[in-house]
């Protein structure tokens, strides 16, 4: 353990081809703490989820995690770290059933306390277990967003990364996902690092955020702050709460 | 009607071959969507293995006993055949994997030629014979069963079971099947995608040596050039049994070697893989993605 932050992102850089899609992010994540991104589509949200997993990996700078270097680990030894990903699209395994998408996300432990854990995830999501035996390619997005969210939960994470997890999903479900989120956090201290479109929950949910624009962070600070900040809500906030 | 069901009992036999050599053909291509053109000459080199195996168990101990023999010329060849197939996979395809389509294909078929002419060097161009390790043949009503073909179908049936429950009911088969369906998900949640796929080229691998092995004792010869026909014969059953899936791979071996048997008893030897490959192209035009080839209905 260090007394850094968990994780610690400087000066990164990624590329797709000779695009940059980062330029040189510096964020940090401390334990216990939720984390936001908010920005618009484009700037490199998803990239910086995908950056931290090395793929694609950052081209400069360097990350680490827990006091680990992870810049340039293969990406399943990333995973083994104990950071779980909710990543964007979601990823469903579709012609795995419910059961074997949460049974991926407990590989680490080779299913060593998967009755234990899924079970919580039940509770958080009981949608889930009305739908244990169907395939994942058969739900609806919700419910693969659910599946998304509890198969990473599964993995036991100490860092939760979530990518997006209100997108395509009604409302009541958006504020259903955020209130667990906030639960785990409160409860579990589970280290949650968030990117989101909806910067109103999001900013609402998060302790801190940062926000992306064109691959770079132009701005940060508590989320009340960045919530109360006029050109956050110009840019971001206006045109509605969701 | 007996000659009818002998030749059932022939076509059977050859198609539990096929099948086993199929399955390393279904199970690389449903995990690195590649189709492996090297693996016939696997099979062949496991065919070999077995035969270098017998020769010394037989220089070595005067006395043949049958049962002991084969699983050794079995377990060394499934060895031996596993460190070429995994050398093959980590030197000519893992450099490739991410580049376009075609690449590992022309390079599967080059380690086919690199695989057998290697074969044809180093032991020589002639036919190789063994003597007949099991002669038992049990009448039946009029037919005749050897007791080799109820090897081969029993080895068959067994290793289907067997994999089947690896692929579908354990830690490593769902690990396979997590990176056949979404390989950089797979890696976010810990799974080792390399060695993941390492372990499905041994597993394949394997299964060719049982298969080489079941052949050289089926007929009692083999050549550098065995590789090439049944190899071309089974990747045809596992298109048509569908490929990506294990029973398929062992129905479609089946059905051809029943089409070959049947067609070379009724119609002429001459064209029996005429009669194989038509029955493909039928098949495929009404069932394209084969008998138990997985429907493509997934909601996006």
């Amino acid at each position: 353990m260090s007394n850094g932050p968990l994780l610690q992102i400087r000066g990164v850089e990624t590329f797709y081809g000779n695009i940059r899609a980062l330029n040189g992010v510096n964020v940090d994540v401390n334990a216990g703490e939720i984390v936001t991104i908010i920005g618009a589509n484009g700037a490199g949200k998803s990239t910086l989820m995908m950056t931290i997993f090395g793929s694609p990996r950052a081209r400069a700078g360097q990350i680490t995690f827990d006091g680990t270097d992870i810049t340039n680990m293969p990406t399943h030894e990333i995973a083994r770290l104990r950071i779980a990903q909710s990543p964007e699209g979601r990823r469903i395994f579709p012609r795995m059933t419910v059961l074997e998408n949460l049974q991926m996300g407990a590989s680490l432990d080779n299913l060593k306390y998967f009755d234990e854990d899924v079970e919580k995830v039940f509770t958080l999501f009981p949608r889930l277990k009305e739908r244990i035996t169907q395939r994942g390619g058969t739900l609806s997005g919700g419910e693969q967003q659910m599946l998304s969210i509890g198969r990473a939960l599964m993995a036991r994470p100490k860092l939760l990364l979530l990518d997006e997890p209100s997108l395509g999903l009604a409302p009541l479900i958006v504020k259903q996902i955020f209130e667990a989120i906030r639960e785990l956090n409160k409860t579990q201290k589970l280290t949650v690092f968030l990117v989101e479109q909806n910067a109103f929950g999001a900013l609402k949910l998060a302790h801190r955020g940062y926000v992306l624009v064109n691959g770079n962070v132009t701005m940060s600070g508590s989320g009340k702050d960045l919530l109360s900040n006029p050109e956050v809500r110009a840019a971001y906030l206006e045109g509605g709460r969701h | 009607m007996q000659y009818f069901i002998q030749q059932l009992v022939n076509g059977l036999t050859l198609g539990a071959i096929y099948g086993l050599i199929a399955i390393g053909y279904t199970m690389v291509y449903g995990i690195v969507g590649m189709i492996n053109f090297a693996h016939g000459d696997i099979f062949m080199v496991g065919a070999f293995v077995a035969l270098i195996v017998f020769l010394i168990l037989t220089s070595v101990f005067a006395g043949i006993n049958v049962v002991l023999f084969l699983l050794i010329m079995m377990v060394v060849a499934m060895v031996m055949t596993s460190l070429y197939n995994w050398t093959i996979e980590k030197v000519a395809y893992r450099p490739l994997r991410g580049s376009f389509r075609l690449a590992p294909l022309i390079t599967a078929i080059g380690m086919s030629i690199v695989l057998s002419n290697f074969v044809q060097v180093t032991q020589g161009p002639r036919n190789k014979p063994i003597p007949p390790l099991i002669t038992e043949v049990y009448n039946v009503g009029g037919i005749s069963i050897s007791l080799k073909q109820l090897v081969i179908v029993v080895v068959t049936a067994l290793l289907l079971a067997v994999f089947w429950y690896l692929v579908n009911k354990t830690a490593l088969g769902r690990a396979q099947r997590a990176c056949e369906q979404d390989r950089k998900m797979a890696s976010l949640l810990g799974i080792d995608v390399d060695k993941t796929i390492s372990i499905t080229f041994i597993m394949g691998a394997a299964l060719a040596a049982v298969a080489g092995t079941l052949y050289l004792m089926y007929y009692g010869v083999v050549s550098f050039s065995d590789g090439f026909v049944p190899g071309v014969k089974a990747f045809t059953a596992a298109v048509l049994g569908g490929i990506g899936s294990l029973p398929g791979a062992v129905i479609g071996g089946v059905l051809i070697g029943l089409i070959e048997s049947l067609w070379s008893a009724y119609f002429s030897i001459d064209y029996k893989d005429v009669a194989a490959f038509s029955i493909l192209a039928i098949v495929l035009i009404f069932l394209p993605s084969g008998i138990l080839g997985r429907p493509e209905v997934e909601k996006v």
